[in-house]
């Protein structure tokens, strides 16, 4: 093997809230990156629940396609709140 | 106690969150399950009321404001469904179980909507108790749960201003569209009531609910706040409340109200209502119509696979 696949790292810092992305590492088998995850971005309790993902696993959308990809909510004003005016005086809305 | 129960009591007790992978109880798991099912279903068949007036919407604005607002139900569909998958279910498991009648979805949507003043009713009112609903299970004990409530809060609060901007707007018009605006308010008022369940002194399941953090209010505290936050917004809209009794309270702070009528409430969950037949039927049409886009959806990526 030239070299240990890349993995993408994902904590959850505490119950209750989502996995957030915190960085990628190089590692020879998921067991490993999961070890090595823990070493290298918890080692001051970050985190209480660890993913593991090969990066060549994640389909992701690419930067050029940014705009094309997300027009169609661009023009979408209404679907915000904000777009409907409701008088100061009713409560609770 | 085995010592996984104790990890899991003392998680609840300390008011932390449970995350798919903690061991739960098997009644835990099962009644979330029952719970978020019912809710997610509740989004799906919810579309069809207001989906009806897509086409009729009086304006290309009310069109498209309700078209979002369905799409919206959609998702919050699939954001429940996939919060129920934690639990090892499956969507497919839960949706046959649906179309079987084996699992409920909430009452409300078996109410017809005869007026395009419903659909406005129906973000003021329903969408409304529905948000009184769904704030305080933000914090429900179970995580991939109350993280799903949480998107669904904030998409919500659209849903509500657009029914009352509406019903607003035609209050501003003839005696005959305030007319219907009253109309639909009289008939949506008390199904929306039910919405909070059975009175606490007839709902079996709540204590346990809220000893395991499901439930973090009673079905009675919740209806209370309802009421109490809809009265000056129904004085403000300039519309009445189809209910002799309620009337101010000063010495509890709160609107004294009137009950709904349970034998109704129990009459229509039990599926005697007057739409239960007619939204099951039309989702099972749906599904069945779907069922080509699906195999086709299969096949179209097993191809990708082979080339």
């Amino acid at each position: 093997m030239s070299e240990w696949p890349l993995y993408e790292v994902f904590v959850r810092s505490k119950r209750g809230l989502n996995h957030v992305h915190v960085g990628s590492l190089h590692a020879p088998d998921d067991k490993l990156a999961l070890m090595h995850a823990r070493d290298v971005y918890t080692r001051r309790n970050e985190g209480v629940s660890i993913w593991v993902v090969r990066a060549d696993a994640i389909t992701a959308s690419s930067p050029d396609e940014k705009d094309p990809l997300f027009a169609p909510s661009g023009d979408k004003v209404y679907r915000h709140p904000t777009f409907y005016d409701i008088p100061e005086h009713v409560p609770h809305m | 106690m085995t010592e996984l129960a104790e990890y899991f009591e003392a998680t609840i007790q300390r008011g932390d969150r449970v995350e798919p992978r903690d061991w739960m109880p098997d009644a835990y798991r099962k009644t979330l399950v029952r719970q978020i099912a019912q809710h997610a279903h509740s989004e799906i068949i919810g579309m069809q009321p207001e989906g009806a007036w897509i086409s009729c919407a009086p304006s290309l604005r009310r069109k498209a404001i309700l078209l979002a607002k369905v799409q919206d139900e959609a998702g919050h569909g699939l954001y429940l469904y996939s919060a129920a998958e934690t639990l090892g279910t499956s969507r497919r498991e839960l949706t046959d179980k649906l179309l079987a009648g084996k699992q409920k979805y909430s009452s409300i949507f078996n109410y017809p909507t005869p007026s395009y003043a419903d659909v406005g009713t129906i973000g003021w009112l329903v969408d409304g108790a529905a948000i009184c609903n769904q704030v305080p299970l933000c914090r429900t004990s179970f995580g991939p749960y109350g993280r799903a409530m949480i998107r669904i809060c904030k998409e919500e609060s659209f849903h509500q201003r657009q029914g009352y901007e509406l019903l607003m707007t035609m209050m501003r018009g003839t005696d005959e569209q305030r007319a219907m605006v009253q109309e639909s308010v009289n008939r949506f008022w008390w199904p929306a009531l039910m919405m909070f369940g059975p009175p606490d002194d007839a709902s079996p399941n709540t204590a346990q609910s809220m000893a395991w953090g499901i439930k973090r209010d009673t079905n009675d505290d919740l209806r209370q706040k309802f009421v109490d936050m809809s009265v000056p917004q129904a004085e403000a809209l300039g519309v009445t409340l189809p209910d002799p009794d309620l009337k101010w309270n000063a010495e509890r702070g709160s609107y004294d109200f009137g009950q709904p009528d349970w034998d109704e409430f129990w009459a229509v969950v039990k599926g005697d209502g007057p739409c239960n037949a007619e939204r099951l039927e039309h989702r099972r049409k749906a599904h069945d119509d779907g069922a080509w886009v699906r195999g086709a959806a299969v096949a179209f990526a097993r191809l990708e696979e082979e080339l």
